[in-house]
């Protein structure tokens, strides 16, 4: 079973939820795919055993067989390749690696080379595993280095993804494929607003949802008359208090310190699986 | 006319909090929301829409399902998985870039514009407001921010104003790199927390990148002081100016609820008195 765990709002506790989750079961795989801003390391402190480069396809010209034509900068969508009657300008970074270019050539000038842009990061904390991808610096495009992380998937465990903030592309490509997506959000009004725009976004998918409202207690009950009007499951609350917001400061998992909400976060996990089984 | 962005890596540290209380000091700044996906900026500014445009994002594939004879060649040669077994687009998954219209054999294929979102120009009381939406499940934020701050730049022009003041996505990604590419000074709120630090530096690293002059502030200071001063050495020792400490407050999370921006819902607590020097100092860096 694969559950994602996603937020349109920033900083509602996605990564919290997450870890404590695949902290409070067995047999967990961990993929992080908030590739820009990967921290669940960060508070489950991992073994990392090993690194792989995350490459991406880009066009390589060989400027002896060009003709300089323009038909490669013609057919790129994406302004990527720049043709003047001397040379033909690429810009990395702009290239979504769908490979138009080489087969818009008419002189086959154009082969395809590797481009690294972030790379695969492997760990584990006893016998869970993580996986997580970082991007470089200055990179703009996370979805090449968020299906590599995806590619490390291993059917036969319980595997968490930490999906990226927001609901653009990342997103999309994150719980493509989840059997359920678990929605933290806090009941806030900028909460509930961008829990909106995910729940629509995971209609149009075709993704199972419910909710997990963290720092219940601040805010109002919108959120809650929300998830009531749309039968949305709200699945687990996790009050306000300052010890968690503490513990999480310092990059501790609140369950290990607070071992009542390991049961909690079980609970969670079974009734997602009861979800996803109904 | 100098831009400042308002970053923050992680999300959730208080970006559209600060951004929407800038405003209101400010008085007569351009105001940019280029959090496209998930706005939230309008929520305390109370925008009035004065115009609408569409915006067109990238092309998407449609198959013509009269001439196609189903031999699935675009399905093999589509890098980005748009194209499903029973050879239909997948919307959500289709890029736009064409390959599929262009090896078809039997010209069954057509890239046809789609709209992918909203841009919005509006009036607030504290000044213009360029704004946007994104529909759910597209892409291409990176290109409607692009569009926002061009017509935050017309804003400006038009309206003689000297400042433009832009909230930006989270993360690092394509939308952040167009929130903070050409601005003066990019502004990264970050939370003593130890997400909070990690992001921070990759935010930093990032508008170094792009040559724009950094400055810090730390919301939620009293949270974990260890960390709040872990930041503060961190920035002195890559001489970043920490504009200010913002304490914990739940009048910032009531003043939200109530719609309005801290300065004005409670101008006498401890968050406004900060951020009115915060605002200070980012007027001084210019």
């Amino acid at each position: 079973m694969i559950v994602s765990v996603a937020s349109g709002k920033g900083g509602t506790g996605k990564t919290s939820v997450a870890v404590n989750m695949a902290l409070s079961i067995g047999n967990v795989q961990l993929l992080d795919c908030d590739v820009e801003e990967p921290n669940a390391h960060l508070l489950l402190n991992p073994n990392m055993h090993s690194t792989e480069p995350v490459y991406v396809l880009v066009p390589h010209i060989n400027e002896e067989l060009c003709a300089h034509c323009g038909e490669c900068a013609k057919f790129c969508q994406y302004n990527a390749l720049f043709s003047s009657p001397e040379k033909i300008l690429f810009f990395p970074e702009l290239c979504h690696s769908c490979g138009g270019c080489t087969l818009a050539c008419p002189r086959q000038a154009i082969t395809e080379e590797k481009r690294s842009i972030g790379a695969l990061k492997f760990g584990a904390v006893g016998e869970l595993k993580l996986v997580y991808g970082e991007l470089d610096v200055g990179e703009p495009m996370a979805v090449p280095l968020i299906k590599a992380v995806k590619k490390q998937i291993e059917n036969n465990k319980n595997v968490i993804i930490d999906a990226p903030v927001g609901t653009s592309c990342p997103v999309i490509e994150t719980v493509r494929e989840s059997d359920f997506c678990v929605l933290v959000t806090e009941p806030t009004p900028f909460g509930l607003h961008d829990l909106k725009i995910t729940v629509e976004v995971l209609r149009k998918m075709g993704v199972p949802f419910g909710v997990v409202v963290n720092r219940a207690g601040i805010g109002d009950n919108k959120v809650y008359q929300y998830c009531n009007e749309e039968s949305i499951p709200i699945l687990l609350e996790i009050p306000y208090q300052r010890k968690i917001a503490e513990l999480y400061s310092k990059g501790v998992p609140f369950s290990l310190e607070m071992p009542e909400w390991k049961e909690k976060f079980q609970a969670l996990f079974s009734e997602i699986k009861r979800l996803v089984e109904e | 006319m100098k831009q400042l962005t308002i970053l923050s890596g992680k999300g959730g540290t208080g970006k559209t909090t600060l951004t929407a209380s800038l405003a209101v000091l400010a008085r007569n700044a351009v105001l940019a929301d280029c959090d496209v996906d998930a706005p939230d900026l309008h929520m305390l500014l109370h925008p009035e829409v004065i115009k609408t445009q569409e915006f067109k994002g990238s092309k998407l594939a449609v198959i013509d399902k009269t001439k196609c004879d189903n031999c699935g060649f675009c399905r093999e040669k589509c890098r980005f998985d748009a194209i499903t077994e029973a050879i239909e687009v997948d919307p959500v998954a289709c890029e736009g870039c064409g390959v599929c219209a262009a090896i078809c054999p039997s010209d069954a294929i057509t890239m046809t514009e789609r709209v992918s979102g909203y841009a919005y120009i509006s009036k607030t009381k504290y000044g213009f407001m360029a704004h946007a939406l994104l529909s759910p499940g597209e892409s291409n934020s990176g290109k409607l921010v692009t569009l926002v701050r061009q017509n935050a730049r017309i804003l400006s022009e038009k309206e003689n104003s000297d400042l433009i003041i832009i909230d930006g996505p989270p993360g690092i990604g394509c939308p952040v790199i167009a929130s903070v590419s050409g601005v003066d000074v990019s502004l990264v709120v970050t939370e003593p927390t130890m997400s909070g630090i990690h992001d921070l530096q990759r935010a930093l690293q990032l508008i170094q990148h792009f040559n724009v002059k950094p400055l810090v502030c730390v919301n939620m200071y009293d949270i974990n002081k260890d960390n709040t001063d872990k930041i503060l050495g961190f920035c002195e020792e890559n001489s970043i100016k920490v504009v200010g400490k913002i304490p914990f407050n739940p009048k910032v999370t009531e003043a939200m609820v109530n719609g309005k921006t801290i300065v004005e819902y409670a101008p006498e607590s401890d968050v406004a008195k900060e951020i009115e020097n915060i605002w200070k100092s980012c007027k001084d860096s210019f």
